[in-house]
């Protein structure tokens, strides 16, 4: 049993929930996720530890409560419990002095590129973060993101915020300029967003790395249902991933596959509000 | 005084039949298949042993049960001490009653079956063991040694590290497994399904360990959460049982279409995870009309089992050479068979085809025929040339097997592997580190739940062996 410390709200269905969970923060590294189940009889599912204290033995995580099982999960109150968390899982991001690096998030993605972000900064990179969203209350982390990025650009769809457009406007601009083009690129959000960073960058050939959020069930090596094609070959994104090379992803198909259950979602949840 | 049956008596009984659920209605749900059998068949079926001396079936038996006592205590129906011996030499009968190949084990060396039936050891096995569950009072506690202050580490809480474990405790040392997953059993819980070896009978055999003072924490990945070198820091000696990692991929064209799962995924969603079959699970699983599963092994009649009782009017089993072949058990078989699965042979898959939504559609094989045996010793399958046709289907499952997991491999670079990252463990199970054994799936590669779990009987002695030389 897992015990919840603190629960906040920080944009609209998203909260930042504190998690004592000593030997997970011990051997975390930035880039791996967890797998968390709430309860007997519900769904294991994956989320990026977005940070950890090892000294008081807890993890943050970011969870946008999308469907049914997050919605719970969310609704744990503090002091309530968490079943079962397993994890550090997947690889660690591989952290390397790049120089200048851009860091890309959009929407929860940015959460998940919070700790990425913040190792590779204290890894002496020079990092510019871009980060999108639909409109002002989906922009979260950006006084944290600021406190370690030399600059902290901000897109919205509506213009409520920052630019009006997307994150790729932003970087398109960097790559255009010498004095800013990144020698790396870190994108972490929905899947069009990095299909269209992992585009953008393509044609320079600027390392780009994405951290992928395929369907997953025991995320230990062992079901085989987070495969994803990188290269044209079935990689796992439990041990080979979550992070891969954007150029070799096909998001295409990742985006079909994590289209798998909607249907059965959806049921799900109206299941659910029926029974409140 | 039953001891008083002749031999030519004996020789006279017909072997029992195992009571079976009606397929018709079996085939829709996930009831367990096997009824087992009532007291007096289990006597008369005892009876049938001749008490021979030289005991050959148990040299068949990978954990040594000792076959004719047990069975002669049943057959004086003197259960508590059927038990009691059953219990002593095997950490899980109730588990092996059900699922073991006893045909290729104990039974096939049965003196009885050279000229006849051999005797029906598994179901005894599974009598005397259910039994016992259901009468816990009337047995003998197990009086445990004094504790040798000595502890153990087992990673991993499926048939190799449950039945270590058990040993273990019972030498007097202490024990404790980590496991993965949420909960008990490993490939017990998320491969082998309810209508095979209902999870209660798990529930129940884990008890048992508990009450021997072994203990498990779950969510515990080692090679993760914590490493191989920290075990052994912490403990005196390890035991490494974490099983089979991620399946061979078939490496054909819509591998990764919607509607295509490993065995494993769907065997967990399913077992583990209740999808389809527990009323508040909460996981979902695509079920199909049209099922093709790829294989012919145990799991995969496990898969097209499960696919036939969520609801799939045709499931099949795709297999490149004959049934004569096929690794799976003869009763699985048999049971798949009567519940009106199609046993499609000689054919090979060729890709998976997929509709403009991105979903499964079919499935595209050929047709193949026998050549020459190839290093197996099995014949090799031969393509035939323009046999090539589309099978419509929604759903396919790939069960050819698994690759080693390597998260704690990964970790714990002194530790020998083979090419195909498999520990490599002698036949006591010591690996190539001081105190570290290994044994199971991670050893072996894809085998069998009572091949486990005699490594981790042996594995077990060696420990016990290890320590009390330290």
């Amino acid at each position: 049993m897992f015990e919840v410390l603190s629960n906040t709200t920080i944009g609209p269905s998203l909260h930042r929930m504190v998690i004592r969970a000593p030997r997970i923060a011990a051997a975390r590294k930035p880039g791996q996720f967890v797998i968390v189940r709430l309860a007997e009889g519900e769904e294991r599912i994956p989320l990026t530890i977005g940070d950890a204290n090892m000294a008081e033995g807890t993890i943050t995580l970011f969870i946008q409560a999308v469907g049914a099982s997050t919605r719970m999960i969310v609704a744990t109150p503090v002091g309530g419990f968490i079943r079962d968390i397993a994890g550090p899982l997947g690889k660690p991001t591989h952290i390397e002095r790049w120089g200048r690096v851009a860091c890309v998030g959009g929407g929860v993605g940015t959460a998940v590129l919070y700790p990425l972000a913040k190792a590779l900064a204290d890894a002496g990179n020079q990092v510019t973060t871009i980060i999108g969203g639909r409109a002002a209350n989906l922009i979260i982390l950006k006084d944290e993101l600021a406190a370690f990025s030399d600059n902290v650009l901000i897109t919205t769809e509506d213009g409520s915020m920052g630019r009006k457009g997307f994150v790729t406007m932003e970087l398109g601009d960097m790559l255009a300029d010498p004095a800013l083009c990144p020698h790396a690129v870190f994108a972490i959000g929905p899947v069009p967003m990095m299909k269209a960073v992992a585009e953008l960058t393509r044609a320079q050939a600027i390392p780009t790395f994405v951290s992928l959020n395929p369907i997953m069930i025991d995320g230990t090596g062992m079901c085989g249902g987070c495969r994803v094609t990188v290269g044209g070959v079935s990689m796992f994104a439990c041990v080979d991933g979550p992070e891969f090379d954007a150029h070799q992803v096909d998001f295409d198909n990742l985006f079909a596959r994590l289209g798998t259950y909607r249907e059965h979602e959806a049921a799900d949840c109206r299941l659910k509000e029926q029974v409140k | 005084m039953t001891n008083n049956i002749s031999v030519k008596d004996r020789m006279a009984i017909e072997r029992t039949r195992m009571p079976e659920l009606d397929a018709t209605v079996r085939s829709r749900n996930f009831e367990e298949v096997n009824q087992g059998l009532s007291l007096e068949a289990a006597i008369q079926e005892a009876q049938r042993c001749i008490q021979c001396k030289n005991r050959p079936c148990v040299e068949g038996c990978p954990v040594s049960v000792s076959i004719p006592d047990f069975v002669g205590k049943l057959a004086e129906n003197d259960l508590s001490a059927a038990a009691h011996i059953l219990q002593r030499d095997n950490a899980l009968p109730a588990v092996c009653g059900r699922v073991c190949p006893q045909e290729h084990q104990c039974e096939s060396k049965c003196v009885r079956g050279v000229k006849g039936e051999s005797v029906a050891i598994g179901y005894l096995e599974r009598f005397v063991a259910d039994w016992a569950m259901e009468n816990t009072d009337k047995l003998e506690k197990v009086a445990l040694p004094p504790p040798t202050g000595k502890k153990v580490a087992i990673v991993g809480c499926g048939p190799a590290g449950l039945t270590a474990a058990g040993e273990l405790a019972r030498a007097g040392h202490k024990v404790m497994i980590f496991e993965a997953l949420h909960d008990t059993g490993g490939v017990l819980r998320y491969g082998i399904p309810e209508f095979r070896l209902p999870k209660t009978i798990i529930d129940s055999e884990v008890k048992r360990l508990g009450e021997l003072g072994v203990e498990i924490e779950f969510n515990v990945i080692v090679g993760k959460t914590i490493t191989l070198p920290q075990l052994r820091e912490e403990f005196d000696a390890v035991f490494i049982a974490n099983g089979a990692g991620l399946p061979t991929m078939l490496n054909i064209p819509g591998e990764n279409l919607k509607g295509v799962y490993a065995a494993n995924e769907y065997l967990t969603r399913v077992n583990l995870m209740g999808a389809g079959r527990l009323p508040g699970a909460t996981t979902p699983v695509i079920k199909g009309k049209h099922v093709a599963i790829i294989g012919g092994g145990n799991t995969a009649m496990d898969c097209v089992r499960t696919a036939r009782r969520l609801g799939a009017d045709r499931a099949m089993i795709i297999y490149r050479r004959t049934e004569k072949e096929m690794p799976a058990r003869l009763e699985e078989i048999k049971h798949a068979k009567e519940e009106g699965v199609e046993f499609i042979m000689l054919t090979a898959p060729l890709s998976i085809v997929g509709d403009k939504d991105g979903w499964v559609s079919a499935l595209a094989c050929q047709k193949m025929e026998l050549g020459e045996p190839d290093a197996s010793g099995r014949c090799k399958p031969v393509p035939v040339a323009g046999s090539e046709y589309e099978l419509p289907v929604d759903v396919v499952i790939n069960a050819v097997g698994t690759n080693a997991n390597p998260l704690l491999t990964a970790t714990a670079p002194d530790l020998s592997l083979n090419k195909w990252g498999n520990i490599v463990a002698d036949e006591n199970g010591m690996t190539s580190l001081e105190g570290v054994f290994a044994g199971g799936d991670i050893v072996r590669g894809g085998a069998t739940v009572i091949l486990a779990m005699g490594d981790g009987k042996s594995s077990a002695a060696a420990i016990n062996k290890w320590l009390s030389s330290k």
